[in-house]
């Protein structure tokens, strides 16, 4: 994992500093709540419904059992005893007084965490596979390359007012665990023809209420020229974005305009002056940064059998645990969707016993996916059995990762100011309606994803199955999307037909999967049946 | 005279800055004003005459002139770099980095809170139009 040195710890006590000052004139009524909302929003402070919402960033979704322990403490501290984990692989507490802010800030610091741009009009965390590492395909660890752009993006002079939000995603495997074709710029770091290292660059995707699917705009750029190039990009785009109008405004609305083409030949332009400025650091630094992510100390020689008798163990074992490229390793997936629960949500002294499993089996680290889930990424395969009973123990075993209740779910009408109607109770009635395991099992692997409104936090454009939460005339209602995927084979899913009630679109859905059951054939997922059979069978299923 | 915040030793330029289309068409002027949405390239055959550049920030949310700003400096321009308008506080250090050294804004600064906002980060991430040395280059030093 990455250490901070003397210089990114002062630049974080910088900001802890800066923050407190600017809460202070707030306070003392020198700037008035419009000049303060865009300070506040660069350091993730939302006015929400009911109070301040904080969102702490979790570079590229690592921690270690330390930074863990802090989100339990603030949760308890200055929330109500709980965090909610965000697709963005980073946490929000949703009850935060604006006087307290400046003390989180300060311990998080302890702990070299920050907020340092989770909201605003700027480069936001950057996000990456919760598999770095440890994944089996993987070209290289992403993380590096990840976390060299988080220091380029801190505080970047030119690009602090750019049209939009902004967000970047890296991956250097063939699987897309990180949605990287629906970012501002998603990165996929892979070997040239001569076997060379270097990221392909995707520009212009995203959700929201205008979906895109990005598009390659660089098939290789050589890591030592990698910032210079992602400068060329953010440059283009904050000079020529869309201003005028908030809906326009996002990057993918410029590729959209002007062609990906033509945006690229743009780039290359500016590339070519931008390359001369000596803004890429020295391989040395890149090196240095890699040398943190270098592999643990994995043991050698391990077992790579496992006891299954205990059926729910095996169950379990099934289905939240994934294939580690070291013998004898394993991925552990710990699910935040327990039946009834709120996705992404965990207390406490969940967030304790998670850091204390991490830092007694898992090598000291942990992960938070895109999907709202927590990851130890380097588990013995001896150890399985003891860290289940434990997560057992605490309501964290559900073993439902990647079914059909593993909703992604944002915090809707019940927290956030944006939204048109609630997202929560929605999960919960699915996960309920399908609470039998065997039958989630029997469904296969089904991405359900719900957002309370058109801005898409819930990701429901790359659902298998997607729920939107509109406001009509007054009355939540929900309209369902079909055959949206993140993942490497990215599509955005299609509106059925005609919204629903919050109950009707939990019947709409069981009509969908039951269709799904009929028509599938031998080891076909939901999407795959669908893309085989196409939208009608599934829309007579479900409009009769 | 308006009120300028200045960071620079020599004295202020008199002339009056005309807009970019009337300095494109005329050859003698030393001062031009940038509006949000003009293009900063189109000064560059002509730096060399200019003593000001008065670049336009509307609205602070609008981050055009960042951008503007770093481009001349990367041209070559040494004269006097303005943002002039809706400029706050805590956006003059990054407007600094970007080259401005020079500031009109709409609104009276505290001295008191330009001082710690300028004083407050000893190191930064990214080499800009300041000349400041990034961090990794510390680290290579």
């Amino acid at each position: 994992m990455y250490k901070y040195d003397q210089y990114d710890q002062a630049i974080v006590d910088a900001r802890v500093d800066e923050f407190r000052d600017q809460v202070q004139r707030r306070l003392a009524g020198e700037i008035t709540e419009d000049q303060f909302k865009p300070l506040r929003l660069m350091n993730g402070l939302y006015l929400q419904l009911h109070a301040y919402m904080l969102r702490v960033a979790i570079p590229y979704g690592t921690l270690d059992s330390r930074q863990m322990r802090m989100l339990a403490h603030i949760a308890r501290k200055y929330d109500k005893d709980y965090g909610h984990f965000t697709t963005r692989q980073n946490i929000q507490y949703n009850w935060i007084k604006l006087e307290d802010a400046p003390d989180i800030l300060a311990d998080l610091a302890t702990v070299e965490m920050h907020a340092i741009q989770t909201s605003g009009n700027c480069i936001r965390n950057i996000s990456s596979d919760q598999f770095a590492g440890a994944a089996a395909d993987e070209v290289t660890d992403p993380r590096p390359w990840a976390e060299l752009l988080r220091q380029w993006s801190t505080f970047h002079p030119e690009f602090s007012y750019l049209p939009r939000k902004f967000k970047i995603a890296v991956i250097a495997a063939e699987e897309d665990r990180a949605a990287v074709k629906l970012h501002d710029i998603g990165i996929q770091i892979h070997r040239n023809a001569a076997g060379e290292v270097g990221a392909r660059i995707f520009v212009g995707g995203g959700m929201g209420r205008t979906p895109m699917v990005a598009p390659v705009i660089r098939e290789f750029v050589p890591i030592g020229d990698l910032l210079s190039y992602v400068e060329a990009c953010l440059r283009v785009y904050n000079r020529y974005g869309r201003r005028d109008n908030i809906y326009k405004a996002r990057i993918k609305i410029l590729v959209h305009e002007i062609g990906a083409e033509e945006y690229a030949r743009q780039v290359e332009e500016e590339w070519a002056h931008v390359k001369t400025l000596g803004l890429d650091p020295s391989p040395g630094e890149f090196e240095r940064i890699a040398a943190f992510f270098a592999p643990p100390a994995f043991e050698t020689g391990l077992a790579d059998t496992v006891d299954r008798s205990d059926p729910d163990f095996a169950l379990w074992l099934d289905q939240n645990v994934k294939a580690h490229k070291q013998p004898g390793y394993a991925i552990v997936n710990i699910s935040l969707k327990p039946v009834g629960g709120i996705p992404g949500d965990a207390s406490s002294a969940q967030i304790d016993l998670m850091a204390d499993l991490a830092e007694r089996y898992g090598l000291d680290e942990l992960r938070v996916t895109h999907a709202q889930n927590i990851v130890l990424p380097h588990v013995k395969k001896a150890d399985l059995y003891a860290v289940w009973q434990a997560l057992d123990a605490a309501g964290l075993a559900s073993a439902n990762l990647d079914l059909i209740s593993d909703i992604i779910a944002c915090p809707g009408l019940d927290y956030c100011s944006l939204a048109n109607a609630r997202s929560i109770p929605v999960a919960q009635k699915i996960a309920e309606r399908f609470a039998s395991l065997d039958r989630q099992r029997d469904l296969g692997e089904l991405k359900l994803k719900i957002s309370g409104c058109i801005n898409a936090c819930g990701h429901h454009h790359a659902g298998h199955i997607g729920i939107l939460g509109v406001d009509r005339k007054g009355v939540e209602n929900y309209q369902l999307l079909l055959g949206g995927s993140g993942a490497e084979d990215a599509s955005l899913g299609r509106i059925t037909g005609p919204g629903f009630s919050e109950d009707g679109v939990v019947d709409a859905v069981e009509r969908a999967v039951e269709k799904y059951r009929e028509l599938r054939e031998d080891g076909e997922r939901f999407l795959d049946t669908y893309r085989r059979v196409g939208f009608e069978p599934f829309k007579e299923a479900i409009y009769g | 005279m308006a009120d300028f915040l200045r960071f620079r030793d020599d004295a202020p330029h008199e002339e009056p800055a005309v807009t970019l289309d009337a300095f494109l068409g005329q050859s003698n002027a030393t001062a031009v004003r940038l509006e949000s949405d003009e293009d900063a390239r189109k000064l560059i055959p002509q730096l060399g005459q200019l003593a000001l550049i008065e670049i336009a920030f509307p609205k602070f949310r609008d981050g055009r002139g960042y951008s503007a700003a770093r481009i001349l400096r990367e041209a070559g321009y040494a004269g006097e770099l303005r943002a002039a308008g809706d400029v706050l506080v805590d956006q003059i250090p990054l407007m600094r980095r970007c080259g401005f050294d020079s500031f009109a804004p709409d609104a009276a600064i505290d001295p008191d809170a330009l001082t710690r906002a300028l004083g407050r980060y000893d190191h930064v991430y990214q080499k800009a139009a300041d000349g400041r040395s990034p961090v990794w280059a510390l680290r290579h030093g």
